[in-house]
């Protein structure tokens, strides 16, 4: 089960990551995935420094890199086959990343309950045992993601990719 | 109050998403203009929950560079974010209350909305450190 589970990741992995535009603007790179177990890796870049005097990377990369980690954990821990809406996400911040360093988040799903599935997740510069921040999240499978998983199976039957169908800045967004 | 908030202004994150802010007498709204960049799941569509969070840790921090005058930017110690409702393709607007400022660290309560101000797409409450100027 667990090794046609690793299979199945293995061939989705390529979109985990590069199938979300703004983890791609990033720079998210996938390190890992296995069942309920994700690592992306963020490259330390000059446009992402939150405050230029330290050159430390926004708080806010941090915060969409353990979502986005967590998400792929809590994706994989329900099987990787549904789609995931974050319920909730509680971060510490334990200390600023060290300028120049990528910050490697890793996450687990601790526990898949019925609809739900709780995580945890770490973010560091290198070190795990000295991590920069620490992350708990709860995901559930909704009705909106179960309905986008399905519009995504008839999307790609047709030929579609999933960017190409996004709206342009000023349009109105589709329907959900 | 836009001198205040040159710090934050500044950073190249803030401007990478091209967060604003406008200010209405002592009220401060955040702007996230929508753009591909912020899509998290491109089949729904829905906005990624890191740019939404990172949007609402920004305007905490705008809220509290407005609230009262710091000598530096407020530093995030933690936060907890409720995703409520996905985030469409448009753009999203936050306000921040400061619940309470102390000395060295500020409650602060952040609300994010799209077509509705009633109907918020996500909340945050977090506790930033803080550097109040003292008269001294």
């Amino acid at each position: 089960m667990s090794k046609d589970l690793q299979a199945h990741l293995d061939e989705l992995a390529g979109l985990l990551v590069a199938g979300s535009p703004h983890a791609v603007d990033l720079g998210f790179e996938l390190d890992s995935i296995t069942p309920g177990v994700a690592v992306i890796r963020a490259p330390y870049r000059e446009d992402l420094i939150g405050d230029p005097e330290t050159g430390v990377m926004h708080g806010g990369v941090v915060t969409a890199l353990l979502d986005h980690t967590a998400g792929l954990a809590a994706f994989a821990g329900f099987g990787g086959d549904k789609a995931v809406a974050t319920l909730d996400l509680r971060l510490d911040y334990m200390r600023p990343a060290e300028p120049g360093k990528d910050v490697i988040a890793e996450a687990r799903t601790i526990k898949v309950s019925g609809l739900f599935a709780f995580v945890s997740a770490i973010a560091h510069d290198g070190d795990a045992d000295d991590p920069v921040a620490t992350a708990h999240a709860a995901f559930m499978v909704s009705k909106v993601s179960e309905a986008a998983a399905e519009k995504a199976k008839e999307d790609i039957a047709r030929g579609a990719t999933p960017i190409s169908a996004l709206p342009k800045p000023g349009e109105k967004g589709g329907a959900l | 109050m836009s001198d205040r908030l040159s710090p934050l202004l500044s950073s190249p994150y803030v401007q990478r998403l091209g967060v604003r802010f406008v200010g209405h007498g002592d009220e401060l709204t955040g702007i996230l203009p929508y753009t591909e960049q912020i899509v998290g799941n491109p089949l729904i569509p829905a906005l990624h929950g890191g740019a939404i969070g990172a949007f609402m840790e920004m305007t905490a921090a705008a809220g509290l560079l407005a609230h009262s005058e710091l000598a530096a930017l407020p530093k995030p110690i933690d936060v907890a974010v409720d995703y409520l409702r996905p985030g469409r393709p448009e753009d999203v607007f936050a306000r921040a209350v400061v619940t309470r400022q102390g000395s060295r660290v500020a409650n602060v309560k952040v609300e994010a909305w799209q077509a509705k101000r009633s109907s918020p797409i996500a909340s945050l409450h977090g506790h930033f450190l803080v550097k109040p100027v003292t008269s001294s």
